[in-house]
């Protein structure tokens, strides 16, 4: 038998301020962070920032859910043809109701940036194509230098765990991965190196929400 | 004269470009981004702007996969 739970709003605050404290948790609810690719890396850390009650987030992808994602990404088979912005919003008011959620199911360019990227202080790049990936860190860093963007490279496979890295290479850019794990036959995108990927990033916004801006 | 490329010191004996520096080590423009002096170079000034003594480079390369 299915059973339908509801949780007020106070319900779910004080169960994040029990976990995390009311100083900590102020500040998770008060972040803003926009997630530019919601696959195996952002449908991850679109989940876990929800999860702390992270209270503004802005979900980018032109993407529809498609079976082949279902090895990493955060969807379920009833998802499938879903856009993946509703598909993971429905999923986040799942875990939080009361969550600030903004979606834009476009894809990113270099003429869309700015006005997609204009009220976010951070940005997490969570793209699978390595041109995007460049296209919009190029951009950001120019157009932006002072948000804050955390990007990843490098997780495809199931090499080891601890060769995943944060790194902090530039000014206000972070760098999450490997550095050279590119999927290959035998070899490709799986959901536990691309979560634990996923989870440093995550991490590393979490730690910048919280006015930690070392690695 | 010598400059500084990914934290390792490099001597270059021509005068080079952001272009010509990056064909020699085979990165590919197109997935990359480049820090010069702590500021990022725009992709339209790689072949216009040349490497000068003391410079520090820092040059990340996108890997595939998300």
């Amino acid at each position: 038998m299915e059973t339908t739970h509801t949780l007020t709003k106070t319900q779910i605050r004080n169960a994040l301020e029990e976990r995390h404290s009311p100083e900590t948790q102020a500040m998770l609810s008060a972040g803003s962070v926009a997630i530019a690719g919601l696959g195996g890396l952002g449908s991850n850390v679109a989940c876990t920032l929800a999860r702390i009650g992270v209270g503004h987030l802005h979900l980018i992808d032109f993407d529809v859910v498609d079976i082949s994602n279902l090895n990493r990404q955060q969807y379920f088979i009833e998802h499938l043809g879903m856009k993946k912005t509703d598909a993971m919003q429905s999923l986040l008011k799942k875990i939080n109701p009361y969550l600030d959620i903004r979606t834009d199911c476009v894809r990113v360019t270099k003429d869309n940036l700015t006005e997609l990227f204009t009220d976010d202080s951070i940005i997490c790049e969570a793209f699978d194509d390595p041109l995007a990936k460049a296209m919009l860190v190029n951009g950001i860093l120019q157009l932006f230098p002072e948000k804050k963007l955390v990007s990843a490279s490098g997780m495809a496979g199931f090499g080891s765990s601890n060769t995943i890295l944060t790194k902090h290479p530039m000014k206000n850019f972070y760098l999450c991965g490997d550095d050279v794990s590119e999927p290959t036959y035998g070899n490709g995108l799986m959901a536990p190196r691309v979560a634990i990927c996923a989870a440093h990033e995550a991490n590393m916004i979490t730690r910048l929400i919280l006015g930690e801006e070392d690695i | 004269m010598t400059i500084t490329a990914n934290g390792k010191k490099v001597i270059l004996t021509t005068e080079t470009t952001i272009s010509s520096y990056l064909e020699a080590n085979q990165y590919r423009e197109n997935r990359i981004v480049v820090e010069l002096n702590e500021e990022i170079l725009p992709k339209d000034q790689y072949s216009t702007t040349c490497l000068k003594d003391g410079d520090r480079m820092e040059i990340v390369t996108f890997m595939g996969g998300g």
